[in-house]
């Protein structure tokens, strides 16, 4: 415990300096702090902010460990140096030193330009307001590059992590105040700042984007472009399917499919996700209508295409054909509800607020993948529309309680 | 919000008063900073969203709001007496909207690109709020000279602030300023673009000039306390 002692004189030493709030930082960051509260009949849980954080980036882990190899994967695949999976989840050809050694060299430079830019903010408002660092951006910068395409340049990452952690969080006063989640803020800056690195059908795959510039400077190279799932489905193409489709329902269960480097494999997503529930960390209400809202919307426009109130030739008939539960297998939208859509500090507060706050997330999510080709992935869109209603959907939770009760109270003493 | 301080609205009827005594230069400079009509009293902040993605439209703007609310508060100053106060909101209208379409019609003749880009906006002078706030609150109650002063410097102050904003939308959106390519060119990739660097295209939608004008509130109120309201 060295170091912990350590620390812990520097923190003596300078107590009431302007850098106080650094030293703290660093304090509680790597252990537990010594002051905890003292007086007053105050129940004393183990699971404080540190280890809830904790806990979803142990759930978030096994995503990003599958998104670096599948970074290398969809990198191979797509030169055509490798065959693709042909033996279920543990292929040979996806877990591989090569694919893995791309995943390093293309995930580790996000992760460590999202912690290290948003750390650094995040001490930097410390210092000037006097505060502690919280731990509210541990989460956060765990997220941002599993939401992000792999080849997102790191300097447009850094630009867009500082703007989500000033605008997002701390002009509201910091962890715990925000109203918007700041990853979701950070993606969204992302996709308006620089549309062509966030959309479009070579940004999934590494080193197409890089192909296509050397192609149009004349290099006489094959074009490498991975297929956008949604984009395809959307011009009516057979991607996702049983038969003769590009990609199996198992890839795409599984997460052989190209996408942002975290969010492609749903049945980690899903593990993930029992995790949190199991642990008490996310809430199961909003995943569940979350869940339930994508179905329906999905069912609904099912049921337009089925009963024929949409021709073939209209724009919007690929998406709305899709079978629905397709639509929670393809796209970002199983990882926005389990890791986004659950974040405690930006969704409702109440049970029943749960219930609505979650059934719109979905039920919007749909609606913006069909009706705007512009935005193929409506999801962290559904969310950041959600997070800015949930207060409202909670006060009128409250105020239906607060009646229901009065009336009780009258009839009582009526 | 409030900008109608019970100051303002006292006649001033002192008899000799030097064209530019500390009282009027006041009336010059405060809205320049520390009643700022856009970022203090949230005037106008529907045309700073929406012509601020260039600095040319800027600066037209700034320029055609200073004439309108300097010449709009004189005249209304000089007819303040005269005026019903039950129709006074039809005489004000009345005014902005002739001197509106004057400015209309000179940027029509003289510089029709630029005000085929501001379309509608110049049109809408006359429903910025801080021209009729101004009226209202100002020249309804003092003398033509001070009137003047007051509306050149409130036209002054939201022309700033304009020009501001437009800067940084310009340059960070569009990568230039007043249509020069000041940090090299995009396609070429010469400059900055050649080490990859991308032209900001949020910077260029309506929410980051709202974004914009709340970081440059939140700088002044960080350096000015007394701005911050008590809750």
């Amino acid at each position: 415990m060295g170091l912990k002692d350590k620390l812990h004189k520097l923190k003596l030493k300078y107590q009431g300096k302007k850098m106080a709030p650094a030293f703290n930082a660093i304090h509680t960051f790597l252990y537990l702090p010594n002051e905890t509260t003292h007086s007053g009949g105050h129940i004393r849980g183990a699971d404080d902010l540190k280890r809830t954080m904790n806990t979803v980036i142990m759930s978030l882990i096994p995503c990003l460990i599958f998104g670096m190899f599948n970074a290398g994967y969809q990198h191979y695949l797509a030169l055509g140096e490798i065959e693709a999976v042909s033996n279920g989840f543990f292929s040979s050809e996806f877990w591989s030193w090569d694919n893995l050694v791309i995943g390093l060299w293309q995930v580790l430079p996000l992760v460590v330009v999202s912690y290290g830019v948003g750390l650094a903010v995040e001490f930097v408002f410390a210092v000037i307001k006097g505060h502690e660092v919280e731990e509210g951006y541990l989460v956060t910068g765990m997220l941002v590059p599993l939401i992000v395409p792999v080849d997102t340049p790191l300097w447009m990452l850094a630009v867009a992590v500082i703007f989500g952690v000033v605008i997002g969080k701390e002009v509201f006063g910091g962890t715990g105040m925000n109203i918007l989640n700041p990853a979701l803020t950070i993606r969204a800056f992302l996709f308006f700042a620089y549309p062509t690195w966030m959309s479009g059908d070579k940004v999934w795959v590494h080193g197409a984007v890089e192909r296509a510039g050397e192609i149009a400077n004349g290099a006489k190279l094959d074009a490498m472009s991975g297929e956008t799932i949604l984009g395809g489905l959307a011009q009516g193409k057979n991607i996702v399917g049983s038969q003769d489709a590009t990609y199996s329902i198992a890839d795409a269960f599984l997460g052989f499919i190209p996408g942002s480097v975290g969010e492609t494999s749903a049945l980690l997503i899903l593990l993930g996700g029992l995790f949190l529930v199991f642990t008490k960390i996310g809430s199961w209400r909003i995943m569940l209508s979350a869940v339930l809202g994508t179905l329906i919307m999905g069912l609904i426009f099912n049921g337009v295409t089925s009963a024929g109130w949409i021709t073939e030739s209209s724009k919007f008939y690929g998406l709305m054909n899709l079978e629905f539960w397709k639509h929670l297998i393809v796209g970002g939208i199983a990882f926005g509800i389990v890791f986004m859509a659950t974040d405690p500090v930006t969704a409702s507060q109440t049970n029943k607020g749960k219930w609505i706050y979650g059934f719109l997330i979905g039920f919007i999510s749909i609606l913006i993948r069909v009706f705007n080709p512009a935005y193929p992935e409506g999801v962290f869109l559904a969310i950041l529309l959600m997070n800015v209603f949930a207060p409202t959907i909670d006060h009128y939770v409250v105020q239906g309680n607060i009646k229901k009760r009065m009336k009780r109270l009258k009839l009582k003493t009526a | 919000m409030a900008e109608v301080t019970t100051e303002e609205k006292v006649k001033v009827k002192e008899p000799k008063e030097p064209l530019f005594s500390k009282k009027n230069r006041k009336l010059l400079s405060d809205p320049l900073a520390d009643n700022n009509p856009i970022t203090i009293q949230v005037l106008g902040i529907c045309s700073a969203l929406a012509i601020t993605a260039q600095l040319k439209p800027s600066i037209v703007m700034a320029i055609s709001v200073i004439f309108v609310l300097g010449i709009g508060n004189v005249v209304i100053s000089l007819m303040r007496n005269i005026i019903p106060s039950k129709i006074r909101i039809i005489v004000q209208l009345v005014v902005v909207a002739a001197l509106v379409i004057v400015v209309d019609q000179v940027l029509k003749a003289f510089a029709y690109t630029l005000s085929k880009e501001l379309s509608v906006f110049i049109g809408l002078i006359i429903t910025n709020c801080i021209i009729m706030g101004r009226f209202e609150a100002f020249a309804l109650g003092n003398g033509p000279w001070k009137s003047f002063l007051d509306g050149i410097g409130n036209a002054a102050g939201y022309g700033v602030l304009l020009i501001i904003v437009a800067f940084f939308r310009e340059l960070l959106g569009s990568g230039t300023l007043f249509g020069i390519k000041v940090l090299g060119d995009p396609i070429e990739k010469t400059g900055l673009y050649a080490l990859g660097y991308e032209n900001n295209g949020f910077m260029v939608l309506a929410p980051m000039a709202l974004i914009t004008v709340g970081v440059i509130i939140w700088i002044q109120r960080s350096k000015n306390k007394a701005l911050i309201e008590d809750h």
